[in-house]
């Protein structure tokens, strides 16, 4: 029997979304391990987290009221003696910017070996296999490891979110945190300013594809003629062309417009992950191979400088 | 001060390519520095331009092919680099976590560096895992996913902004001697000036195998392997406007007035 350890994830007094998705992850690995589902949430509002996550396939619950918003050196030692007395075989994170900043250094403080940004989680054997995207979501690997026990983080949106409710045993944990390293002093919304593109109908959204800031003119031009509002993908934020409230994506913004246009985006999980949800997906790009043609309605291969003047005639 | 940058040379894959025994055909690869150590190598620059370090020396683990990509750093501002391979490194098809953590920690030990910065993720493998890990396994101090460093040499502190998910941000103070990942946006990576090529070809990238280091060639053994690779499957199937620019054109208005988005 394989136990799962499963570490929740909140933020500001709430709950993140992939921790749902977690719990879910976490129990098809139970199940196909044959253990039993743990969850651990450190931090913060533990009592009320703890109940949020009383879902159906949760068996136990682990609470350690230290702390209010996260620090990695407390979760790393909470998560360690955890670890130390529940003795799971697997321990899942989320692949989030704070899971990638407290797990591995939890797998190398267990001497577990680590796989990072899983979009499945399964059993064979003793072993552990994972699928994971690499080149940029060109090709997906499955990824065998032998040797457990194993620390894994999971990508978030890979799985749906565990919703049944259900009662599973809470224990408080009073634990011996020790001298933390750093400390969070606060938290700074950034990218506000005159136009919200999570509010646009039409986005057409600009990606590395414009090659120099000058080519944005050709975009400007385009959203004149359409009436849309212009967005973008993070290395246009990155590179000053554009500020940071028109950025797309899993550090900018969620956008759900009726039409997205990404002209010149390859479609990286971090841009899809904040416009998925556009009711149709138009993409224009050169390589018939980009990874936004995968979830587009609508695509064309071809040179964004041949393409898009042609559409600028074509709608004047 | 000095500050060790770790920078990897990443493949880049081609438009179209094939895949056979588990990995893309050699020729369907070419070789960059990876993006975001690229940002990393900039700030460790701009940190002794700033007066507050002495030296910058790059690392990485790669084939002698990579010399051309730890040149780029060097011919960017980094003082000197160290590269790591051998032939138990080269039998791997996957490096983990713990063999990198490993090598770079052998390189913090000869060098005793200050501030290790390292990109957030390498754009081939994505596994952004290096420098926490490496991290713990010295006991420095760290920040994951960086987008702004402001040092208080006088405090022995960092103070850091860590980019969040949502358009959110983290200020954390950090205890130095610390490892920071750093996230693309920082500081604008400046171009490699001629002058600057120049002067990166007289100088040193000292070559060192895992025994140099005083590690054993199990030591690069990887409990990762990779048992399949292929084409992700497209979750929906996108209908393509065919023809030439004009036709393709044509189409899309034709779309667009249909879905009733066009404004006046």
């Amino acid at each position: 029997m394989s136990d799962v350890l499963v570490v929740a994830e909140h933020r500001r007094g709430e709950l993140r979304e992939v921790s749902y998705e977690l719990l879910t992850a976490g129990r098809r690995l139970a199940d196909a391990a044959e253990g039993d589902l743990h969850v651990a949430v450190i931090s913060g509002d533990v009592e009320e987290y703890a109940e949020d996550l009383s879902r159906e396939g949760v068996d136990a619950i682990h609470t350690v009221a230290d702390g209010e918003e996260f620090n990695h050196d407390r979760y790393v030692a909470a998560l360690v003696a955890l670890a130390g007395d529940l003795d799971p075989e697997f321990v899942i994170t989320p692949n989030s910017v704070n899971g990638l900043d407290y797990a591995p250094a939890l797998a190398g403080r267990l001497g577990r070996p680590l796989v990072t940004d899983a979009v499945a989680v399964d059993v064979d054997g003793e072993g552990l296999v994972v699928n994971r995207e690499m080149y940029g979501s060109k090709v997906e690997t499955v990824i065998e490891v032998a040797e457990g026990p194993f620390v894994v983080t999971v990508r978030g949106g890979e799985f749906p979110p565990a919703e049944a409710v259900a009662e599973p045993e809470i224990t408080a944990h009073d634990l011996d945190i020790g001298d933390l390293g750093s400390t969070v002093t606060g938290y700074e919304e950034v990218g506000a300013g005159d136009v919200d593109i999570s509010e646009a109908d039409f986005l057409v959204s600009v990606g590395r594809g414009i090659e120099e800031e000058e080519n944005l003119s050709l975009i400007e031009d385009l959203a004149e003629v359409t009436g849309a509002t212009i967005s973008s993908s993070r290395p246009i934020v990155d590179n000053g062309w554009l500020p940071k409230n028109r950025q797309v994506g899993q550090s900018g913004k969620t956008v759900t417009p009726t039409v997205y246009l990404a002209i010149g985006i390859s479609g990286a999980v971090q841009h899809v992950a904040g416009m998925k949800g556009a009711e149709t997906i138009i993409a224009v790009n050169k390589d018939p191979n980009a990874p936004i043609f995968d979830i587009a309605d609508y695509g064309i291969v071809g040179d964004l400088f041949d393409v898009v003047p042609e559409l600028i005639d074509e709608l004047n | 001060m000095k500050i060790l940058v770790t920078v990897k040379e990443i493949a880049e894959v081609a438009d179209d390519f094939q895949i056979a025994d588990n990995e893309i055909e050699e020729t369907y690869l070419e070789y960059d520095l990876n993006e975001w150590d690229d940002y990393a190598v900039e700030e460790g620059v701009q940190l002794v331009e700033e007066g507050l370090a002495d030296e910058v020396v790059a690392a990485t683990i790669g084939p002698e092919r990579a010399e051309e990509t730890i040149r780029m750093a060097l011919a960017k501002g980094a003082d000197r680099a160290v590269r790591v391979w051998d032939d138990a490194l080269e039998a791997q098809d996957l490096l983990d976590v713990e063999t990198k953590a490993d090598i770079f920690a052998a390189i913090v030990e000869e060098e005793q560096p200050d501030i290790v910065l390292t990109g957030v993720q390498a754009n081939d493998d994505s596994f952004g895992a290096t420098g926490v890990a490496l991290a713990e396994r010295i006991d420095y101090e760290w920040a994951a996913v960086v987008n702004n460093l402001d040092l208080d040499l006088d405090e022995g502190v960092a103070h850091v902004r860590r980019e969040l998910e949502g358009g959110l941000e983290e200020l954390t103070d950090v205890d130095v001697p610390a490892v920071f990942t750093i996230q693309t946006g920082i500081n604008e990576p400046r171009y490699a000036s001629l002058r600057g090529i120049r002067q990166a070809q007289s100088k040193e990238i000292a070559p060192k195998t895992l025994a140099d280091l005083g590690l054993e060639e199990s030591d690069a053994d990887s409990v990762l392997q990779v048992a399949e690779m292929f084409e992700p499957e497209a979750e929906g199937e996108a209908e393509f406007l065919e023809g030439d620019a004009g036709d393709q054109a044509g189409q899309l208005a034709d779309v667009l007035a249909d879905v009733g988005v066009l404004g006046e």
